[in-house]
C-alpha cells in the first residue's frame, strides 16, 4: 500500500496556487539546477520531484512502518549500558528512510538536503504518523537540523549538517524536572573552559524524546547568577562524547511506545555554542518550538487519517442486525463527523505549512542578499500568518485526533476495547498530542492575541472575497453569521477591559476563530477541486462549526466579569 | 579494479493481486488487466547485486531485460535503487519466446556487454514460474552456476561463497567467477528508491521512449549522457533467428485447463509459535489471507 498514492487530499494539497510563490522562492530561480543532479530545472519539474520523493515515503510507509507499528508498541526501546536500543521495527524503518535518502529533505542542497520546500516534509510527517504515530517522532527531529541551518555558525552547520542528511539521529533536549511549560527555569549548566576553548554541559534532563540521539540540541545555563530565560543558551553536542552522557532511564508511556522517552545525565559533556549566547530560549528555542508545533499538526493529522482508515473499514465490514453497520445513521455520522474534522484540520495544516513556507523562505533570501521594501512587507504579512496559524492548527488537529481516535473505538463497540484491533493503539498514541509541544491550553495563551488583534478576523475577511462555487452560497452565508458573532464576541471581551475575563474566555475566542477559518477553508477546497474530495466535508465541518460557534458566543453573551470567580478553586 | 554485475531482470504482470479479468477466455494471461511490476525475484537479486557493488571497488551493476519499450521502467526502478544503468534487448523478432529463446538471446546479449564478473537473477518470475531462464544463460554461456542462492556470503579474488535456500534446510556452496547466481525470494528485500537517485534518473530513456515523448528538455540528453539507456534490437546482438521468439521456442501450449483445487491438503503443526508464524506467512504469499 501506498500512503501517498492511495491519498488524494495530498496530490490536491500540492497543486494549491501558491505552490508557485513557494517553489519559486525556495529555488531561488532555479539556481542549483546545473550543479546538482538531482535539483529541479523549473516549477513543473519541482512538483513533479515532491511527488516523486513522497511516494517512495509512502510506500515505505504503506509497507514497513505501518506493518511494523504493532511490534514497535509491543516491544518498545530499552536501556542496555546506559544506551538506548530501539524496537526493531524502529530501527528497521529508521535504517528504510535513511537508506532511501528521505532525511534533511528541507536542508540546502551544500548539505546534502533535497531543498526542498515544508509542503512535501510535512506531507511525508502526515504519512509516517498515519503510518506509526511513536515513529513520526524520530522522523521529525530532522526539525533539530533547521535550527542549526538558521541559527548556527558555517563550521557547526558543515559538521552537523550533512551528518543529518545521513540519517543521523537528532533530539532537542530542553525539559528538566523543574523545567516543563516553564522553561526559562532550566538549570543544566553550561561552562565556557577558555584553557580547551570549549563548552561543558552538566545537569539533568527529563522527557527528552529520542535522548539518544547522535546529535543533541541543549538548552542550558550560560551565564551564572541568571535566573530567567535571558541566561540560556542553546547548544549542540555530539555522540562521539557519548562516554558523558547517561541515559538514566526511559517513561513508561500511555502511548507512542515507540519513541524513547529520556532522562540524561550529563557529566562534563562537551558542547558547541548555537548562534549567540542568552538567545536560546528566546529566540531559538521559540523558532524549534514553531517548527515542532507545525510538527505535531502533521503528526494530529496523521493519527486522524488512521482512526479515520480503522473506523470506515470497520464499518463496513461487521455486520449486525443483518447489515454492514455503517447502514446505521449513528455509525454513518460518527464516521462522517471524522472524515469532517480530518479533512478540516489538513486543509488548517497545509494553509499554515504555506504561509511558514513562504516566510521562511524569505528568510533564507534574506541572508544572501537585501529583500526589497515589497518583498519585506509580503515576508512579515506571511510570518505574521504563520505565527497566528500554528498555535491554532496545532490546538485543534490534536484535540481532533483525539475525539476522532475515541470515535474510532466506539464505531468497533466491544472490539475496539480489546487489544486485538489498532484502534486502542492509536487511542493511546493520541493522547499526548495536546500536551507535548505545548499544552492546548499554552497554545491559547499564544492564539488569543491573534483573536484580539484582528488577525484572524482580517484573514476570514480575505477569505470572504475567493470565489466559491454556488453551491457553497448558503454555507458563506452562515458563516458571515457566525463571523459576526465573532465579532461581537471580542468586541464584549476586549470591553471588559480585565485580563482575567480575556484569559478566562480565550479558548472560546480561539476555537470560535479556528472553526470559521477551517470551514471557509474547506469550501474553497471544495470549490477548486474537480474530484469531489471535500464537499461533504464541507458541508458536515460548517454544521459542526456553526453549533460550536454559536454555543461559545452564547457563553460568553451571557457571562459577567464576576462570574469568573465562581471557577476559580483554592 | 573493475567488476562487472549484470543482473537480469523481468517486468511481469502482477500475478500476486488477480482480479476476475485476470485471464482471458481463452487462458492466457490478460496482461493489460494487471499492473506491470518488477519480478519481486528479480528484486532480490539486484539487492545482492548492489551489495556487492558496496563491497568490492570498481564494482558496477548493470541491468538486462527483454520486452517492449515500456520495460525500460524496469531499468530506470533499477538505477532509482542503485544500479549504474541498464540494457534494454527489445523487438518484434523477440516476441513469443519461450525460456529456451529467451535464454538464447540474453546470452548473445551478456556476450555483447563483454567480459561480467557475475551474473544475478531471480529464481523465477512470477507470471511463468518456469526458474529455467537463469539455469539456462549459464549453460549457454558455459558458467557454473548456483541457484536458490539466499545470500552471497563472500567473495575472495575469483572464489565465491553462496548460501542457498533448500527445502529442509540452508547449503553453503563455493565456486568460482564468473558465476550465475539465481536469487531465492527468502533472500534480503531491496532497498526502497533511493531519493536523489530517482530525481537524478528521473528523465533517464531509451531513444525510442525520447522519440516518443517529444521535444523535452533535449539538450538534456547531450550534457548528461547518464540519462541515455541503452537499447538493443536484434542487429545489435550476434545471433542465428532460428533461436530467437517463436521460431527458437519449442514450447507449445495445447492446452489450458482451469484448475479448481478439490482435495484438501493437510499440514500438521506443532504449537511453536515458529511454525504458525510461517504458516501464516505461507498463507499471505498465496493470497489465502491477507
Amino acid at each position: 500500500m501506498n500512503y501517498y498514492n492511495n491519498n488524494p487530499a495530498l496530490k490536491f494539497q500540492l497543486s494549491h496556487p501558491l505552490m508557485q510563490k513557494i517553489v519559486t522562492l525556495k529555488e531561488q530561480n532555479f539556481a542549483d539546477k546545473d550543479k546538482y543532479d538531482y535539483a529541479s530545472r523549473d516549477f513543473e519539474d519541482a512538483i513533479d520531484n515532491y511527488e516523486r520523493v513522497l511516494e517512495i515515503i509512502g510506500e515505505i510507509c504503506g509497507d514497513i512502518i505501518a506493518p511494523n507499528a504493532e511490534s514497535v508498541d509491543h516491544e518498545g526501546p530499552r536501556v542496555e549500558n546506559n544506551r538506548v536500543i530501539y524496537a526493531r521495527g524502529t530501527q528497521e524503518n529508521h535504517e528504510a528512510l535513511a537508506q532511501a535518502g528521505l532525511y534533511g529533505m528541507a536542508l540546502p542542497r551544500q548539505y546534502g538536503g533535497l531543498n526542498f520546500s515544508m509542503i512535501p516534509y510535512v506531507m511525508g510527517g502526515e504519512m509516517v504518523s498515519r503510518a506509526d504515530a511513536g515513529f513520526a517522532n524520530i522522523w521529525g527531529l530532522q526539525d533539530c537540523a533547521e535550527t542549526i541551518a538558521e541559527f548556527a555558525d558555517d563550521d557547526i552547520k558543515a559538521e552537523f549538517l550533512p551528518r543529518v542528511c545521513q540519517g543521523q539521529t537528532c533530539s532537542m533536549d530542553l525539559t528538566e524536572p523543574d523545567a516543563g511549560s516553564d522553561l526559562q527555569a532550566v538549570m543544566l549548566k553550561a561552562t565556557y573552559n577558555e584553557k580547551d576553548g570549549i563548552w561543558y554541559l552538566n545537569g539533568v534532563k527529563r522527557f527528552i524524546t529520542n535522548g539518544d540521539a547522535q546529535i543533541k540540541l541543549v538548552l542550558a545555563r550560560s551565564e551564572e547568577g541568571t535566573s530567567d530565560g535571558r541566561g540560556l543558551s542553546y547548544f549542540v553536542a555530539d555522540n562521539k562524547h557519548d562516554h558523558t552522557v547517561k541515559v538514566r532511564r526511559i517513561e513508561n508511556k500511555l502511548g507512542i511506545k515507540g519513541s524513547p522517552t529520556c532522562e540524561l545525565v550529563f557529566t562534563n559533556t562537551p558542547a558547541k555554542l548555537v548562534g549567540a549566547r542568552r538567545m536560546g530560549l528566546i529566540k531559538y528555542v521559540m523558532s524549534l518550538m514553531n517548527g515542532a508545533r507545525l510538527g505535531v499538526g502533521a503528526q494530529s493529522v496523521g493519527v486522524s487519517q488512521a482512526a479515520y482508515d480503522e473506523a470506515i473499514a470497520y464499518a463496513r465490514e461487521r455486520q449486525q442486525f443483518g447489515k454492514a453497520i455503517i447502514e446505521f445513521p449513528a455509525v454513518a455520522e460518527m464516521v462522517s463527523v471524522i472524515k469532517a474534522k480530518l479533512d478540516a484540520t489538513r486543509a488548517l495544516l497545509y494553509e499554515t505549512t504555506r504561509f511558514v513556507d513562504i516566510y521562511k523562505a524569505y528568510e533564507a533570501i534574506e541572508a544572501t542578499r537585501k529583500l526589497t521594501p515589497e518583498e519585506k512587507a509580503d515576508y512579515k504579512d506571511f510570518q505574521k500568518l504563520a505565527d497566528a496559524f500554528t498555535p491554532v492548527l496545532k490546538m485543534f488537529s490534536s484535540e481532533y485526533a483525539n475525539q476522532n481516535a475515541y470515535d474510532c473505538i466506539q464505531v468497533h463497540g466491544g472490539s475496539g476495547f480489546m487489544k486485538d484491533y489498532a484502534c486502542e493503539r492509536i487511542y493511546r498514541d493520541a493522547r499526548i498530542l495536546t500536551i507535548y509541544e505545548g499544552t492546548s491550553q499554552l497554545q491559547t495563551v499564544a492564539a488569543i492575541r491573534h483573536v484580539l488583534t484582528g488577525s484572524y478576523l482580517k484573514q476570514i475577511h480575505y477569505y470572504e472575497t475567493l470565489p466559491i462555487n454556488p453551491e457553497f452560497d448558503s454555507i458563506r452565508k452562515r458563516l458571515a453569521t457566525m463571523t459576526n458573532l465573532l465579532e461581537h464576541s471580542v468586541t464584549r471581551v476586549n470591553e471588559a477591559k480585565s485580563q482575567e475575563y480575556i484569559d478566562f474566555h480565550a479558548r472560546r475566542l480561539v476555537e470560535m476563530a479556528g472553526h470559521i477559518i477551517m470551514s471557509y477553508l474547506l469550501i474553497i477546497d471544495a470549490t477548486r477541486d474537480k474530484e469531489d474530495l471535500f464537499r461533504k466535508s464541507a458541508f458536515i465541518y460548517s454544521k459542526y462549526a456553526e453549533v460550536e460557534v454559536r454555543k461559545h458566543a452564547t457563553f460568553i453573551k451571557s457571562f459577567d466579569v464576576e462570574s469568573v470567580d465562581v471557577y476559580k478553586v483554592q | 579494479m573493475s567488476f562487472k554485475i549484470v543482473v537480469l531482470a523481468k517486468q511481469v504482470p502482477d500475478t500476486r493481486n488477480v482480479g476476475k479479468d485476470a485471464m482471458k477466455a481463452d487462458g492466457t494471461v490478460n496482461r493489460a488487466a494487471l499492473p506491470a511490476i518488477y519480478n519481486p525475484e528479480d528484486l532480490n537479486a539486484l539487492e545482492q547485486a548492489l551489495r556487492l557493488k558496496a563491497k568490492i571497488e570498481g564494482a558496477s551493476v548493470h541491468v538486462l531485460t527483454m520486452g517492449p519499450a515500456r520495460a525500460a521502467e524496469i531499468i530506470r526502478e533499477s538505477m532509482y535503487r542503485g544500479a549504474d544503468g541498464g540494457f534494454l534487448l527489445s523487438g518484434r523478432e523477440f516476441a513469443g519466446s519461450d525460456t529456451l529463446a529467451t535464454s538464447y538471446a540474453l546470452a548473445c546479449a551478456i556476450r555483447k556487454i563483454g567480459p561480467v564478473d557475475i551474473i544475478l537473477c531471480g529464481r523465477q518470475a512470477i507470471d511463468g514460474d518456469t526458474a529455467q531462464v537463469g539455469p539456462q544463460v549459464a549453460e549457454k554461456l558455459g558458467l557454473p552456476q548456483i541457484t536458490y542462492a539466499e545470500e552471497i556470503v563472500d567473495i575472495q579474488g575469483k572464489n565465491i561463497t553462496v548460501k542457498r535456500r533448500l527445502d529442509r534446510g540452508v547449503e553453503v556452496v563455493k565456486a568460482s567467477l564468473p558465476i550465475v547466481v539465481t536469487v531465492n525470494g527468502t533472500a534480503a528485500a531491496c532497498r526502497p528508491r533511493h531519493a536523489k537517485l530517482t530525481l537524478k534518473y528521473k528523465r533517464a530513456a531509451t531513444p525510442s521512449e525520447l522519440q516518443e515523448a517529444g521535444a523535452d528538455y533535449t539538450d538534456l540528453y547531450d550534457s548528461h549522457p547518464y540519462l541515455k539507456i541503452n537499447e538493443w534490437g536484434v542487429s545489435d546482438i550476434d545471433h542465428d533467428i532460428n533461436w530467437l521468439g517463436l521460431s527458437g521456442s519449442p514450447t507449445k501450449v495445447k492446452q489450458i485447463e482451469s484448475v479448481v483445487f478439490t482435495a484438501k491438503e493437510s499440514k500438521r503443526l506443532t504449537a511453536a509459535d515458529g511454525e504458525i508464524e510461517e504458516l501464516i506467512k505461507d498463507l499471505i504469499a498465496n493470497h489465502t489471507i491477507g
